[in-house]
């Protein structure tokens, strides 16, 4: 166990522990159903905080998710609605534009060296608009391939239910996985995270790694738009506000240092599931009140913080130490 | 002398922005600058747009010192419902109005402490130490109004939103005074240009004997007394405590009127100035299309363009693209520059990149 994956273990450690407290009190908690649930209920963030973690892992900060969510939807609602084209179709529409938009904000971002905060507020001012120009109001959908996607699901043992978008989620998180451990670009990401100028002196192509990784955040939000759709069966642009905060928040509470270049995409799984279980909780409990849980999210969020901070400054410590030993 | 003219200059394509936008205001909707005195007080569109863009002008204050520190309070708009709600609980118990100033004030100068010493002691990320209070914040409000709307019915509270003074709304009288009454604290002492050398180099800060620790504090305990000052006056207008709705997002108006103000988001030089009028220049947008009939639909849209438009202006590649452009006979603008006070953006990240390359 070392200091890199320390974050990661701590956030599995206290999920496990907190499951646990949650089952002494209520049994019933320990069924794949409410799993079943908590994947589903919690897809459409966890598709997006995959997104989020590339662009944190970078040193970056994408504000324009929850716009881009919201603008999917609208975007899906109004073309299933107003025209005769198949969901499919939609979809790979939906998901181009999203990821252009990424990836224009990453240009922008890269070759006018704007700083992030500012280009994705930009951005998510822009995508709200858009979903309002497409329409104000709450469009229901009602094609019949929705309902064939809603009605495919895998009952687990115990009855518990494996929807599609939950698990699309954890596709999308092994897919996420994969590129951050295994590919050049993960790799690229990571040494920006670093270090843009130390990036680039070690041969990192700067420009087409951010880019990529706008694009990228850009299209996981599309696809999470998508499951929110099919998770709300409708388009509506006053929905997701705020989602990037959970996201960012799920981030830091499964382990990434927001400075970037230290994290694990996985550890972002967890930190969404330990945001749905603190919900579920209230739900079980009843008498709990719901800001309950933006309380218990902020302390918990402070608390990772902190331990992120003693771990690093116990590393560099001992680095400090075993220096001077040699 | 060259106090004023350099302050002009920094002033200028802020007024010039703003001018601009009145003006197609103006064209669309001509009673627009129509000013008229009733009851002892002015009324008029303009008059309006400085009274609705009370509360942003007075974030951006705070938001400024702590931007030019190189940090970011995103907390700015829940410490707004916190304080709204402390003070209206507090009037519902019947507390006198210094109490409920007093407490509702003092809250903000926690919250702001409570940021800083993260920021400053604990050396938190300010974006991340702030998210922390964004994200409780709001339920602690809730908390303290048990989910409901609290009303109150105390007149004193209530003038400080819709009272006037002087002629003018209370909140325009409220963040004018405090606003100037900052910048000039901070002008015309030693402020300024330490807590821009914190902004610029926090580590060269410290080296020249700089408490960087204490300016860091200092800016986060101001954006908190800002934000306590706009949840009250936003509280006293609707008479009501809305822990859900009272300053949601305008931390990210704030921090746009200060970039709008043509503050760097990487710290060192600041006008607070400036940003009341980028806060202006917001209010103006938002109610210009409000009042040229554009359906609201489009009201973000635009908004994203004029953000994108300023901050292509600003642009540290286009600018340095300029430089190229301009002829290079006289060079007397950067060394005004530089006298007006402290070291540019530009200048900060050229420190930076020397320190990292020593190091």
């Amino acid at each position: 166990m070392n200091a890199k994956t320390l974050p990661l273990i701590a956030t599995l450690v206290i999920f496990i522990a907190a499951f646990a407290i949650c089952t002494l009190q209520y049994p019933t908690m320990l069924s794949t159903r409410v799993i079943g649930n908590l994947l589903t209920d919690n897809a459409f963030l966890g598709i997006a905080a995959v997104g989020m973690t590339f662009v944190i892992l970078s040193g970056g900060i994408d504000l324009s998710i929850g716009s881009v969510i919201a603008f999917t939807s609208v975007f899906l609602a109004v073309m299933l609605e107003g025209t005769s084209i198949h969901p499919l179709l939609a979809f790979v529409l939906a998901l181009a534009i999203t990821t252009a938009f990424g990836a224009l904000m990453g240009a922008i971002i890269h070759f006018l060296e704007m700083p992030p905060f500012i280009v994705t507020l930009a951005g998510m001012f822009l995508a709200r608009g858009m979903a309002f120009v497409l329409s104000i109001d709450s469009i229901p959908i009602r094609h019949p391939f929705y309902a064939t996607l809603k009605s495919a699901y895998w009952v687990m043992p115990g009855g518990g239910r494996l929807t599609l978008i939950g698990g699309a989620m954890l596709l999308v998180f092994l897919a996420g996985i994969i590129i951050a451990q295994r590919t050049r670009f993960g790799t690229n990401v990571y040494a920006l995270g670093g270090g843009a100028h130390t990036a680039a002196l070690m041969g990192v192509p700067v420009g087409r790694t951010t880019i990529g990784i706008y694009a990228l955040s850009g299209f996981v939000a599309g696809l999470s738009g998508i499951a929110y759709s099919l998770y709300t069966s409708a388009g509506y642009s006053l929905a997701t506000v705020g989602v990037e905060l959970d996201a960012i928040a799920a981030v830091v509470i499964g382990g990434t240092l927001l400075t970037g270049g230290a994290g694990f995409v996985g550890g972002t799984l967890i930190g969404v599931l330990i945001q749905g279980l603190i919900q579920t909780y209230i739900t079980f409990d009843g008498t709990l009140s719901s800001w309950w849980t933006k309380i218990l999210i902020g302390g918990l969020l402070f608390a990772f913080i902190l331990l992120q901070k003693g771990i690093l400054s116990l590393s560099s410590g001992r680095r400090r130490l075993t220096m001077k030993g040699a | 002398m060259s106090g004023a003219k350099a302050l002009g200059r920094r002033l200028l394509p802020q007024c010039v922005a703003l001018a601009a936008i009145l003006i197609l205001i103006w064209f669309n909707f001509p009673g627009f600058f129509a000013i008229e005195m009733q009851n002892g007080r002015l009324y008029g569109s303009l008059i309006d747009v400085m009274n609705r863009g009370a509360p942003v002008a007075l974030l951006a204050v705070g938001m400024t010192l702590v931007i030019a520190t190189r940090g970011i309070d995103l907390s700015v708009g829940a410490v707004m419902a916190i304080c709204g709600a402390v003070a209206a609980a507090s009037s519902v118990r019947g507390d006198p109005l210094a109490v409920t100033l007093v407490m509702s004030l003092g809250i903000g100068l926690l919250c702001g402490l409570w940021n800083g010493v993260l920021v400053a002691i604990l050396n938190i990320q300010p974006i991340v130490a702030t998210l922390v209070l964004m994200v409780a914040g709001r339920g602690i409000a809730q908390l303290i109004t048990e989910g409901a709307i609290l009303t109150f019915n105390d007149p004193g509270l209530i003038f400080i939103g819709s009272g006037s003074l002087f002629g003018l709304p209370m909140p325009v009288v409220l963040w004018l005074v405090f606003g100037i009454a900052v910048a000039l604290i901070i002008r015309r002492t030693a402020l300024g240009l330490l807590i821009e050398a914190t902004g610029v180099n926090r580590r060269a800060a410290t080296l020249s004997g700089i408490q960087a620790p204490a300016f860091l504090i200092m800016a986060y305990v101001l954006s908190g007394l800002c934000a306590a000052l706009a949840g009250l006056i936003v509280t006293a207008d609707i008479r009501g405590a809305d822990a859900n709705n009272a300053g949601l997002w305008l931390e990210l108006d704030a921090i746009l009127a200060v970039v709008v103000g043509g503050n760097s988001l990487l710290g060192g030089r600041f006008s607070i100035i400036a940003s009341l009028i980028g806060a202006m220049i917001i209010q103006a947008v938002n109610t210009g299309i409000l009042l040229s009939g554009f359906p609201p639909e489009f009201n973000l849209i635009i908004k994203a363009a004029i953000i994108v438009l300023i901050l292509l202006i600003q642009s540290p590649r286009l600018s340095h693209l300029a430089a190229f452009v301009r002829p290079a006979g006289p060079a007397a603008p950067a060394q005004g520059k530089s006298v007006a006070g402290g070291a540019s953006a530009g200048d900060a990240r050229d420190i930076k990149k020397l320190e990292r390359t020593a190091s």
